[in-house]
């Protein structure tokens, strides 16, 4: 095919797929990039699933700049695309002021706050403190050293969120178990830098840590890798991340992005917007990984635990501190 | 000594640079199975060929200036100021903290003072390096870009504990008031009835930025402490024997660089995103580098080289939005510009030399 015909025909496509595929759905990654094994790529698996079980198709970008976030977001829905996803909470913001323009477009966004809901968003948040507080309850179980480790991406309130919740989880089942917390940097890099994350994982290993739980995005991966290296257990984040060290990983906090964007792209234009929907343990937004990769290392006593304690949380018994709610987590300090 | 006519230093060496990383970039994309001829088109066409496409290009441009004047002056003191990021972080500090301070008025009074907080809190950031360099020899290059995880990490923290409103989980400063609002091109136009660069972000900070440029040029070719600045760069002992106090220059310039950096924070924080963000520089200091070494450290090359940026990061904002070439590759081919114009100059002047010494001789 020549460039010519090449170029018009996606010109003609372009042109096409404005006026004619309206509940094509749209999806915008964070910073941190698609392939990130973990939060992007939880929302990435949930489109695939979407477009494998309906057949349908959707346009997917990698945003590269602040700026382009707006960009994106204009164009996208100038274009046609119906409902419009976003991850991340940093896009919120411009996302509420772009909705105002296009009425008819649906956004979504998965983390992300706004003081007044425009009634075309829909926020979609999770109970990371809930699902925290679990695995955090099975390192303290699973730790020998009675030292467990934390590894956040950025000091944000977001990852205070989650590390706060696991070290309550931690001192549930240990009062006298010490938590090493470390964030991996001050910019956004530290969402996908792998080899700090094994940098700090080698130190908290030498402080004694013998679980680390990484909620830092990609950064998480050398978290992992240098935990099954030097023999330790470790903790994955959002996606289910067992498979990535059979054997090592002790489970995974799943955050299910996947489902949050699977289920705005099946409700396609039809989607309830005008508000925030939260996924908490008992709609099963969080929890914890068990599969045939980490069987052996969860003992049934360890399992009916953390089951309890889900229970308990479910019907209101037990209430996990949320940092969102105080500005502050008693158990641990930053 | 200049082997080279000044046209083939300033334009033919910068153009075949460009061409070289064009050509391997071209390379990298056939390999992964895109046609590159449909990428350049894609880039030029979303980035020069309608008035919305312009209105990103200038804006990246313009942040590329304040950045790219900012390494340059450093440079004419031979001074490398890799602290750029970092300054302009402080910057959107100063300009954030001036925006929530009272309710502006008009962003005419607002702009101002916005100028001088950002000004200032680049000029200070910039001028520790410069007194350890002057006073105590830590090499500047060492210190400022240890300087810019220290600016990060202090916006971090005031982003997280003291600017971010309550309530709000995203770590960033709250809206800044409607009096501090910059008049983007499209508000412009539209007084005029007349629709153009719709959404783009573009705004008054860019005649600002064209405005550095040119008092830029007057401060270094037409005023005594340019004179001071460039005898310094070429040779810190004639400069002393000139009465030239190498202490005060090394000072004046970081000041003066730092503060140019700083200034950015006027289009990204204040024009643009209209809040302080965490990531609001976004490795704009760092290509303020690549802008600077490409421009030779002249206000109009910088000019130029700033546009061609401000090209290359919304072409490679639309070829993310309309082709499948992934995002990591757009920053090869960025990085590959970088490389070429910035790192591997010597590899085309040299040949280029050698060839016009031949013609010199034939002649």
């Amino acid at each position: 095919m020549n460039f010519f015909t090449k170029a018009l025909g996606t010109v003609a496509g372009v042109a096409l797929s404005a006026t004619m595929a309206l509940a094509e759905p749209a999806l915008i990654y964070d910073l941190g990039g698609k392939f990130d094994k973990s939060f992007n790529e939880a929302a990435f698996n949930g489109a695939e699933r979407w477009a494998k079980e309906t057949g349908g198709s959707y346009r997917d970008i990698e945003i590269q700049s602040e700026a382009q976030r707006e960009q994106a977001l204009r164009r996208l829905a100038e274009a046609g695309f119906n409902p419009v996803i976003t991850t991340g909470f940093a896009i919120a913001d411009i996302m509420g002021t772009v909705a105002k323009d296009f009425p008819d477009t649906k956004f979504v966004n998965v983390d992300g706050w706004l003081p007044e809901v425009p009634a075309n968003v829909l926020l979609i948040n999770f109970t990371e403190n809930q699902g925290s507080y679990l695995v955090g309850m099975m390192a303290a179980m699973a730790s020998e050293s009675n030292t467990v480790g934390f590894i956040g991406g950025m000091d944000i309130p977001l990852i205070r969120r989650f590390a706060c919740g696991y070290s309550e989880g931690v001192k549930a089942v240990n009062p006298d178990a010490t938590v090493i917390s470390n964030m991996t940097g001050t910019t956004p890099a530290a969402w996908n830098d792998p080899v700090k994350g094994s940098e700090l994982a080698r130190a908290q290993i030498a402080d004694g840590a013998d679980v680390i739980y990484a909620a830092a995005g990609g950064t998480g991966v050398g978290v992992l890798q240098t935990a099954a290296d030097e023999g330790i257990l470790s903790i994955g984040v959002d996606s289910n991340q067992n498979y990535l060290h059979p054997g090592k990983v002790l489970t995974s906090m799943l955050k299910r992005v996947d489902v949050a964007v699977f289920d705005s792209m099946s409700a396609g234009e039809n989607l309830e917007t005008g508000g925030f929907l939260t996924l908490d343990l008992e709609a099963e937004g969080v929890g914890y990984a068990l599969d045939e990769y980490n069987a052996d290392l969860v003992s049934a006593e360890m399992k009916a635990a953390v089951d309890a304690a889900a229970a308990k949380i479910i019907s209101g018994e037990l209430v996990v501190h949320d940092y969102f709610a105080s500005d502050d987590c008693p158990s641990l300090d930053f | 000594m200049d082997v080279l006519p000044k046209w083939a230093d300033v334009i033919l060496i910068p153009l075949i640079n460009l061409l070289l990383a064009f050509i391997i970039s071209a390379l990298v994309i056939l390999a992964i199975g895109e046609d590159p001829v449909f990428a350049l088109k894609t880039m030029i066409q979303g980035s020069l060929m309608s008035t919305y496409g312009w209105g990103y290009t200038l804006y990246y441009a313009t942040n590329f200036m304040f950045t790219g004047l900012a390494v340059a002056v450093a440079f004419h003191a031979r001074l490398f100021n890799i602290g750029g990021e970092g300054q302009a972080t402080l910057g959107g500090l100063g300009v954030a903290l001036i925006c929530l301070s009272i309710p502006w008025p008009h962003w005419t009074i607002a702009i101002i003072a916005a100028m001088i907080g950002a000004a200032a809190f680049g000029a200070i950031w910039a001028a520790v390096p410069a007194y350890l360099q002057a006073r105590r020899g830590s090499h500047i290059v060492i210190t400022t870009i240890m300087f810019n995880y220290i600016a990060f990490s202090v916006l971090n923290y005031m982003l997280v504990n003291v600017l971010r409103p309550p309530g709000s989980q995203d770590p960033a400063s709250a809206r800044f008031p409607e009096g501090t609002n910059l008049p983007t091109f499209q508000e412009f136009f539209a007084q005029f009835g007349i629709t153009a660069f719709r959404g783009a972000p573009v705004n008054v900070s860019f005649l600002l930025a064209v405005a550095a440029c040119i008092l830029v040029w007057l401060l270094i070719w037409r005023t005594r402490l340019g004179y001071e600045i460039r005898a310094f760069g070429h040779s810190e002992s004639a400069a002393v024997y000139a009465g030239i106090s190498p202490f005060r220059i090394t000072v004046i310039a970081m000041i003066i660089s730092g503060a140019l950096a700083g200034m950015m924070a006027i289009n990204n924080v204040m024009g643009e995103a209209e809040r302080l963000v965490l990531n609001s520089v976004e490795g704009a200091g760092f290509i303020g580098i690549a802008v600077a070494l490409m421009g030779r450290s002249h206000p109009f090359g910088v000019f130029l080289a700033a546009l061609l940026f401000g090209f290359l990061f919304q072409g490679g904002a639309e070829l993310g939005l309309w082709t499948n070439i992934p995002v990591q590759l757009i920053i090869v081919i960025q990085a590959l510009v970088i490389l070429f114009t910035g790192a591997l100059d010597n590899m085309v002047r040299m040949p280029l030399e050698r060839l016009f010494l031949r013609f010199r001789r034939v002649g």
